[in-house]
């Protein structure tokens, strides 16, 4: 058989797979967000191979068994419906979804990323802006901010408010849950949570231009002690974040180093998001004058 | 004078983008060359560009496809090479290039490649299906081809005068917008995309009139064959979706040129309102580049299989269902938008909903190679290839349904996996089993078997190790058109790829290898008969090439497999008592000249090049009266001449016939044409 041309090319991937997958994030999950974003992918896929081996099977069996060079399955060039066959094949994949639907309809609520998480003390709220190309973090409960770096205790959810200074970008720390997108003049949300201390990767998935691919930050979850340190650290900055500072930042870098504001303007998130808002009719005729 | 062109456009800003257009020009000027040694010239103009023929357009259209493969599949194989060595460094491709490569490669594919290849399968087959003698409009036929073809032009020559957009194949806003785009690379985008959409949109309304208004008689809808039932839903919805892409693609062009602010940034712009119009055109095109594909499985496999389709009621029904739920879900493309719950589940829900029908019309497929005779011709290769696969896409797919699991794969190398998985299999293999079967039809003889048979595999082992990797890299968190990355363990997986990439290569140079093979030996696999498959569908009653008219006679259908049952009947090979006068289509220029104009016209909006803009403008116009108010644009072919042609068919047939045993590949051993009824 041809087939076993593939083979070799699929030993050399379950090898590689062996290698390197523990340090899938998706696969490995760090908090419950992801975990039960990925029990439900696994669940869907255990419930679609009820269809899908049964396609790999018939296929190469009637392949082999009706094949005109010497199969051995009878020929009946006119048999072209079973109502019986009929009923089979639309019922099963109906039950299967009509399974899954109601799959869909009750996680996509349970997992709505806008829904605040319950743990044992009050979630850390954490308002994130893209920039091109990189992550301001604002701490509106500390009066910090940082870029590039999100700190936040392991043992408190993290609420995230998210919006964009510039084209669209998508937030997403795999570790910890799937992502939303940041978009101008819009907050969106998204609630996770840590199982432990940890250092995770987080970035931007949406392609935004030339320093995309290094548009990634850190997200480290910190014991108490360490998340109090952390804030402490950052306080110690000779650096606010007032609004020519924000001017400075808000400009085009690739790569960007981690910087810490031991302050920031006050109400800078929703200054950011006014910037693109509709314009006022009067504002209209100011601009004009 | 010449707007925004300066010598600045020509691209002397890197060796890559100076290669890639001296690639372009060279392959030009080779083409101009060897049209003029053959001093083919004249007959290139007066048999084939101002040709109305439908089974000419459709060549043309499929000639256009596989040069735009061939681009397209470069742009590829350089994503890949990238890729594959940029862990840690910028690779050989700055982001800039990389950017406009993939732009490309997704818009050529999609519109350039995949577009007119299954238009072009429907302009050869369709009208011969249903016992037509042309489509029901072929100047606007014509015309569609020629706008398709400018859109291409627009792309390739981006490759040499200017860039072109670095804003995906998608082109969301604000990105694309001017303020995050200013250069002219959206802009080739947008012209190329409005340009070849109403070429599309022509070609859905014709179609469906040809199918609804020109069946032979007997030819009830339940009757119709199956590429046919998927050609008039793909049909309708082109004619549905694309004037969504139209709106988008002005809307977007008024933000460019006029400073308005439909989906940019600022003064109230709302960029998700471009996600939805792009997506409800989107979605509904995935299925116009599947639903073609669905139907060369079903007449390949019933074929090949020697044996009526299976479930033929279930197949036209899963289609016709298929295209209207293809409406209803497009919202799943960005469920991390933010939406409700409610919203989201919903469309989670419409989208598994789509898996039904199409999971119905799989084993469909496979029940009907069941007690069947299976002839392992490369179309069936294809067409085995695409149904083993196409599950794992599927599969792929309902987890992508979920919104939940979505918010973890979505804009992930999972999601890149999960689409080419969609569409390569379920679209190009497919149009690959049409090239193969249907060829003889087109052109007269069979295309070679072996060099099909190595194309096949080397294509589906390529698939495999080009996109398993991907998969497993979604799942280890690598997003998609990263240019470089830093994460050591994804690179002995993007080397994988790339070696898929490279067997995909070898694959595509297989095809070519058969093309030329065929054509070497082609007074050795004449298709003398027209039937080389023992086919069961009208199309295999013409002659292989088909006269001009396709009938001589319009056939009466009485069964869904017309011809196989005219076999049975024994009706398939009598001589007509009398012939009739035939009025075909005469030769028109206006449709090539609409072409140049709209090329012309994109290029000059480009640029900025205004006053060539309204010459272009006011040149199409005057194109269009020209050919409204001329009433002479029919011919005829007398009954004397077709009987003539016909009489000349027959000897030729039987002359051959009694020369030489009458075996082909399509027959198992020892089965004769008549034996075998």
């Amino acid at each position: 058989m041809r087939l076993f041309q593939k083979l070799p090319c699929f030993l050399c991937l379950a090898l590689l797979t062996g290698c390197s997958l523990d340090k899938a994030p998706i696969l490995n999950p760090k908090g419950p967000v992801a975990r039960a974003q990925l029990d439900l992918l696994l669940t869907a896929t255990g419930v679609m191979l009820i269809v899908v081996i049964p396609v790999f099977i018939m296929a190469f069996l009637f392949a082999w068994r009706y094949r005109a060079s010497g199969g051995k399955g009878r020929y009946s060039p006119d048999w072209s419906y079973s109502v019986g066959l009929d009923a089979v094949l639309w019922l099963v994949p109906t039950a299967i979804i009509v399974m899954l639907g109601y799959l869909v309809w009750t996680s996509t609520h349970r997992l709505d990323p806008y829904r605040t998480l319950t743990g044992t003390q009050a979630a850390i709220e954490v308002q994130v802006v893209a920039q091109d190309w990189k992550w301001l973090f604002i701490y509106p409960e500390y009066g910090i901010a940082s870029v590039n770096e999100i700190a936040f205790p392991s043992n408190r959810p993290l609420s995230l408010r998210i919006t964009s200074d510039t084209v669209m970008n998508s937030f997403m720390i795999p570790a910890l849950g799937g992502q939303i997108y940041a978009m101008a003049g819009m907050t969106s949300r998204l609630n996770l949570i840590a199982d432990n201390p940890g250092r995770f990767a987080g970035r931007n998935t949406m392609y935004s231009g030339d320093g995309f691919s290094d548009q990634h930050f850190v997200a480290q979850a910190l014991s108490d002690e360490d998340f109090a340190a952390w804030t402490a650290r950052v306080r110690q900055s000779q650096r606010s974040l007032d609004a020519a500072a924000y001017q400075a930042l808000a400009k085009p870098s690739v790569a960007h180093a981690v910087e810490y504001y031991s302050g920031f303007e006050p109400g800078l998130f929703e200054m950011i998001l006014a910037k693109y808002a509709a314009r006022p009719k009067h504002s209209a005729t100011i601009s004009g004058q | 004078m010449l707007g925004k062109l300066t010598i600045d456009a020509l691209p002397l800003y890197s060796w890559v983008a100076m290669s890639g257009a001296a690639v372009t020009i060279l392959g030009g000027l080779a083409a101009f060359i060897l049209v003029t040694y053959l001093r083919a010239w004249r007959s290139l103009w007066t048999q084939w560009l101002t040709s109305l023929d439908h089974k000419r357009i459709g060549i043309m259209y499929i000639v256009l496809a596989l040069v735009m493969l061939v681009r397209g599949f470069v742009d590829a194989i350089m994503m890949r090479a990238q890729q594959a060595f940029s862990l840690n460094s910028e690779g050989y491709l700055p982001p800039e290039h990389f950017e406009q490569i993939f732009s490309s490669h997704g818009t050529i594919m999609i519109f350039f490649m995949a577009m007119p290849f299954l238009t072009g399968l429907i302009n050869i087959v369709v009208p011969q299906q249903i016992g037509a003698r042309d489509v029901a409009f072929p100047f606007l036929n014509s015309v569609s081809f020629w706008l398709t073809a400018a859109g291409a032009g627009l792309v390739l020559i981006s490759l040499v005068i200017g860039k072109f957009s670095q804003a995906g194949w998608t082109g969301y806003p604000p990105y694309s917008g001017i303020a995050y785009s200013p250069g002219v690379g959206v802009d080739y985008w947008i012209w190329a995309l409005l340009v070849s959409g109403i070429g599309t949109t022509l070609t859905g309304i014709n179609f469906i009139v040809t199918i609804l208004k020109k069946r032979a008689p007997g030819m009830k809808l339940m009757r119709m064959p199956l590429f046919t039932w998927t050609t008039l839903c793909v049909s309708i919805l082109m004619t549905f979706s694309f004037p969504a892409l139209t709106v988008v693609g002005v809307l977007l062009g008024l933000d460019r040129y006029v400073g308005m602010h439909f989906f940019t940034n600022g003064d109230g712009g709302n960029m998700m309102s471009f996600a939805n119009l792009l997506w409800i055109w989107g979605h509904p095109e995935v299925y116009i580049l599947i639903l073609p594909a669905f139907g060369i499985y079903s007449e390949v496999v019933s074929t090949f299989s020697g044996k009526r389709l299976f479930g033929y009621e279930s197949l036209v029904y899963a289609t016709a269902a298929i295209a209207i739920l293809s409406f209803t879900v497009w919202l799943h493309h960005f469920f991390t938008m933010g939406s409700s719950a409610n919203v989201n589940a919903f469309f989670g829900i419409a989208t598994m909903v789509i898996a039904v029908p199409t999971g119905v019309k799989v084993f469909d497929w496979l029940f009907t190679m069941y007690r069947g005779r299976i002839v392992f011709h490369p179309s069936m290769y294809w067409t085995m290839g695409f149904m083993v696969t196409f599950v794992i896409g599927g599969m792929t797919g309902v987890m992508l349904a979920l919104p939940p699991a979505d918010y973890l794969m979505h804009n992930s190398t999972f999601l890149v996996a999960h689409f080419h998985n969609m569409l390569i299999p379920g679209a190009l293999f497919g149009y690959f089993a049409g090239l193969n079967y249907w060829f003889p039809k087109a052109f007269g003889f069979t295309l070679n078997e072996k060099w099909g048979n190595r194309a096949f595999w080397l294509w589906i082992s390529g698939f495999y190790l080009a996109f398993m990797p991907l998969y497993i890299l979604g799942f280890m968190g690598m997003s998609r058109r990263m240019e470089h990355y830093n994460v050591p363990e994804w690179q002995p997986f993007l080397m994988v790829a790339a070696l898929g990439a490279v067997l995909v290569l070898l694959g595509i140079v297989c095809i070519g290898v058969q093309l030329l093979v065929s054509v070497r030996d082609r007074k050795t696999a004449m298709d003398i008969t027209g039937d080389p498959w023992n086919g069961r569908t009208l199309e295999w009653a013409t002659a292989s090439p088909p006269a001009p008219y396709n009938f001589a006679v319009i056939p009466q259908v009485e069964d869904i497999d017309a011809f196989a049952d005219m076999k049975i009947r024994g009706v398939a090979d009598l001589r007509p008592t009398q012939y009739e006068d035939i009025h075909m289509p005469k030769n028109s220029a206006i449709g090539i000249l609409l072409g140049g104009m709209a090329f012309a016209l994109g290029f000059a909006m480009v640029w900025h090049i205004w006053w060539l803009a309204m010459a272009c403008l006011a040149g199409a116009l005057l194109l269009l009266i020209i050919r409204s108010s001329n009433d002479d644009n029919e011919f005829t072919i007398t009954a004397g001449e077709v009987e003539a042609i016909e009489i000349q068919r027959r000897y030729t047939t039987h002359k051959i016939a009694t020369d030489r045993p009458m075996t082909t590949s399509g027959l198992p051993d020892g089965q004769t044409m008549q034996g075998r009824f």
